[in-house]
C-alpha cells in the first residue's frame, strides 16, 4: 500500500528533521571531526627534511635550490654541531672552498642515511658536471600514486562511512525501541499494513538521510581549505554505499529487538559502532595500524565499507575491488538481518 | 444464528502467564452497537480479555469472534473494522495532532480531510498544529481515541480511557465517548471507575481475579442487590429515637455529623420529613456499583 508507505516515511523524516539532537549528531559531528583532523593533518607528511649549513659554495646553493631540503643557516660549526648534538638536526654540512663535509646524528639510522644520501648525492652531481662529461648513466625520476594518501584523501570515506554507520545503525535500533515501548508498533499491527511497509519506509529514510550526509561531507571536503580530489571511479562506491547503509540497518534491527529502552538501544549501538570507528580506518589510515590490527580489522563490516568507499572515491579503482566489500556487506545484512528477524518482537512482555 | 446481531461473541476465554491465571473462563457477548463496560480493580484481567477479543494475544483455551470472524491470528480483514484506542503515548514523536491522525488515516487509505473531522469530534480543533509532547494528559487521551475512530471501524475497543484525568477531563471525555456511541458504533471499555461504568454503559461485566462475577444493565444490577437507601440528615435535625419511628424507616444511627436512616421505601420517609419540615443537609444516598462489588467479593473496592 504506496499511501502507508509514504505517510509513514513522512512522519519519520520529520520526527527526524524536528529533533535537533538527531540533526546534530547526524550532520555537525562527523563534520566537526572532518574540519578538525583535515585542517590539523592538512600539513601532514609534507615537511622537508631540515640540515644544517656553515660556509658557502656551490654544493649548498644546489641544496638549496632543490627543495629537496631546507637549510639552517650556522654562524659557527660549534653552534651547528650543537643542535646535531642536540637532536633538533639530523645533521649539518660545513662546506669551505671545496670541501664539503657532513656531521650527522646517528640516532635515527634511516635519516642519517637519507642525509648522507642526499649531501653526497648532490656533492657527486657536481663533481660529474665540472669534469665537463657527459654522464654515462642516466637517471630519471617519475613520481607514483602510491597507496599512501593525503589525510583528507581517507578522512572523507573514512567519516563518510562512520556517519553513515551512526545514521543506520542508531535510526533502526532507536526507532524500533521506541515505537515498541510507546505502543506504535502495536498501533501499526491493529492496522492493515504489512511489516514489509513499515521496514521498507523506515529503510528508505535512513538512504535518504545517509544521501544527505554523502552531499555535506563531499561537500565539505570537496572546498579548496580541504582539498579533496574525487577519482573518475567515485561513482562505483554506491552500490559499496547502499549495502553498507543495509548492513548497518541490519545491526540497528537486531539492537532494536533485544533491548527494551531507548537508553539501552543508545549503548548498545555506542558499543557496536565506536571501536569499530576506530579500529577501522576512520580517523587514521588502517595501512598504518600493526598487522595483528588489521587482520582484526577485517571482521568489522565498517572496515569492509571503509576501503570500498575509498577504492572508489578517491583511489580511482577499477570495478573489480567492488566485489569483496560488496560481498561482505551483503552477507553481513542477510546474516544479522535474519537473526534480527527471529530475535523480533512485536511487544515488550 | 444470533451472530448477525452480535459484534462479539467471547466464549470461556483463559490466559495463564505461569501459575497466574490472569483470564480464567471468560465468556460474554456485546451487541451491534452496545456500549459494554468492562470493570474491575486494576489487576482483574480487563486488559487480557480485551488485548484477546482484539486478536493481540491467543486464548489458552476458549474462543472469540468479532464481527462474525476469528481475530486471531491476525485477520487483515478485520483490522479496517475495528479502532483500537491505545495508551495515551501511542504516537508519532514531534508530529502535531493533524499529522497524527493523517499517518495513521494513510494507513487505512482515509482521506487527509478526515483528520479534522476527527479533532472537531474530541474537541481539539484548536489544537491540530500543537506537537503531541505538548499536549496535556486529557487531550493526548482525546487524541488518541480520535486516531483509533480515524477509520470509521465498526467496533471501538477503549482500554481505560479516562485513567489518571483530572475530572474536568474526565466529563469532557464522557461527552466524546456519547458522541461516539451516537454514531452508531460499537464500544467495549474497561474502566476501574465504577460510578463512570455506572453512568455510559448499556451492560456492564465486572470482574475480578480473571473472571466475571456479574453482567447485567448497572441499574439491574444495583436494583438486584435490595440494598436500603440511606437518607442522611444532619445531626440534631431529629433525634435517634424519632428517627427509628418514622413510617417505612427500617434503623438509623448517627455518627459525630449526620444521622443516617435506611429504608427500603424512601418515598413515605421522605414525606413525613418533609412535614416535620426537617430537610436540613438532607442527602439521599442509593446503592451504587461499589455496593454490588462489595456484595459480590466481600470486600471494600479499591481501584
Amino acid at each position: 500500500m504506496t499511501g502507508a508507505f509514504k505517510s509513514l516515511s513522512v512522519a519519520m523524516v520529520k520526527g527526524f528533521v524536528r529533533d535537533k539532537a538527531t540533526l546534530f549528531f547526524t550532520f555537525v559531528f562527523p563534520l566537526m571531526f572532518l574540519v578538525v583532523f583535515g585542517l590539523l593533518f592538512r600539513d601532514a607528511g609534507t615537511d622537508k627534511l631540515k640540515i644544517g649549513a656553515v660556509g658557502d659554495g656551490p654544493v649548498l646553493a644546489a641544496l638549496e635550490q632543490s627543495g629537496v631540503v631546507e637549510l639552517e643557516r650556522f654562524d659557527t660549526v660549534e653552534a651547528g654541531v650543537q643542535k646535531v648534538r642536540d637532536g633538533d638536526l639530523p645533521g649539518m654540512v660545513e662546506a669551505t672552498g671545496n670541501t664539503v663535509s657532513l656531521r650527522f646524528a646517528a640516532s635515527d639510522q634511516a635519516q642519517a642515511g637519507l642525509v648522507q644520501g642526499i649531501v653526497a648525492g648532490f656533492t657527486q652531481e657536481l663533481n660529474v658536471r665540472a669534469t665537463g662529461q657527459p654522464p654515462r648513466f642516466q637517471f630519471t625520476a617519475a613520481q607514483v600514486e602510491d597507496a599512501s594518501l593525503k589525510p583528507i584523501q581517507y578522512l572523507t570515506p573514512g567519516i563518510l562511512s562512520w556517519g553513515i554507520a551512526v545514521t543506520a545503525v542508531f535510526g533502526a535500533a532507536l526507532t524500533m525501541v521506541n515505537w515498541r515501548r510507546k505502543q506504535v508498533l502495536r498501533r501499526l499491527r491493529l492496522a492493515p499494513v504489512t511489516p514489509t511497509t513499515v521496514l521498507s519506509s523506515r529503510l528508505s529514510v535512513t538512504i535518504g538521510v545517509a544521501v544527505a550526509q554523502a552531499f555535506v561531507f563531499v561537500g565539505v571536503a570537496l572546498l579548496p581549505v580541504f582539498g579533496l580530489r574525487l577519482s573518475g571511479t567515485w561513482w562505483l562506491s554506491i552500490p559499496v554505499f547502499l549495502s553498507g547503509i543495509l548492513a548497518f540497518f541490519a545491526i540497528g534491527m537486531l539492537i532494536g529487538a533485544f533491548t527494551k529502552t531507548e537508553e539501552a538501544a543508545t549503548g548498545a549501538a555506542n558499543i557496536v559502532v565506536l571501536p569499530m570507528a576506530f579500529l577501522s580506518g576512520t580517523f587514521f589510515p588502517i595501512d598504518a595500524a600493526p598487522p595483528w590490527l588489521q587482520t582484526v580489522s577485517k571482521i568489522f563490516p565498517l572496515r569492509h565499507m571503509n576501503d570500498g568507499m575509498m577504492d572508489f572515491l578517491v583511489r580511482g579503482k577499477s570495478v573489480t575491488a567492488m566485489l569483496v566489500p560488496c560481498a561482505v556487506l551483503i552477507g553481513f545484512t542477510l546474516v544479522v538481518g535474519f537473526i534480527a528477524s527471529k530475535v523480533f518482537t512485536w511487544e515488550d512482555s | 444464528m444470533t451472530v448477525t446481531t452480535q459484534a462479539i461473541v467471547v466464549d470461556g476465554i483463559r490466559k495463564a502467564y505461569g501459575e497466574l491465571k490472569a483470564v480464567d473462563g471468560v465468556s460474554f457477548t456485546v451487541a451491534e452497537g452496545e456500549f459494554f463496560g468492562i470493570l474491575g480493580p486494576n489487576g482483574a484481567g480487563k486488559t487480557t480479555t480485551l488485548e484477546i477479543v482484539e486478536g493481540l494475544r491467543e486464548p489458552d483455551a476458549g474462543s472469540v469472534r468479532l464481527l462474525g470472524e476469528s481475530p486471531f491470528p491476525r485477520n487483515k480483514a478485520l483490522l479496517p473494522r475495528m479502532g483500537v484506542q491505545l495508551q495515551a503515548s501511542a504516537f508519532f514523536e514531534k508530529l502535531t495532532a493533524r499529522e497524527q491522525l493523517r499517518t495513521f488515516g494513510a494507513l487505512y487509505g482515509v482521506a487527509p480531510a478526515k483528520a479534522d473531522e476527527m479533532l472537531e469530534l474530541v474537541g481539539l480543533t484548536d489544537k491540530a498544529d500543537t506537537r503531541e509532547d505538548k499536549l496535556s494528559g486529557g487531550q493526548r487521551q482525546r487524541l488518541s481515541i480520535a486516531c483509533a475512530l480515524v477509520h470509521d471501524p465498526d467496533v471501538v475497543f477503549l482500554d481505560e480511557p479516562t485513567a489518571a484525568l483530572d475530572p474536568q477531563a474526565r466529563r469532557n471525555l464522557w461527552d466524546v465517548l456519547r458522541a461516539i456511541q451516537a454514531r452508531g458504533k460499537t464500544i467495549v471499555y474497561t474502566t476501574h471507575y465504577l460510578d463512570e461504568a455506572e453512568i455510559l454503559c448499556d451492560r456492564v461485566a465486572i470482574m475480578d481475579n480473571g473472571r466475571i462475577l456479574a453482567m447485567d444493565a448497572p441499574a439491574t444490577l444495583v436494583r438486584g442487590l435490595d440494598a436500603p437507601t440511606h437518607v442522611i440528615l444532619e445531626r440534631g435535625s431529629l433525634s435517634l429515637e424519632d428517627a427509628k419511628a418514622l413510617v417505612g424507616a427500617d434503623t438509623a444511627h448517627e455518627d459525630d455529623l449526620s444521622l443516617t436512616i435506611s429504608t427500603r421505601t424512601p418515598a413515605p420517609v421522605l414525606s413525613a420529613l418533609a412535614e416535620r419540615g426537617t430537610l436540613d443537609g438532607l442527602q439521599v444516598r442509593t446503592a451504587t456499583l461499589e455496593d454490588v462489588f462489595l456484595d459480590l467479593t466481600g470486600r471494600e473496592y479499591r481501584a
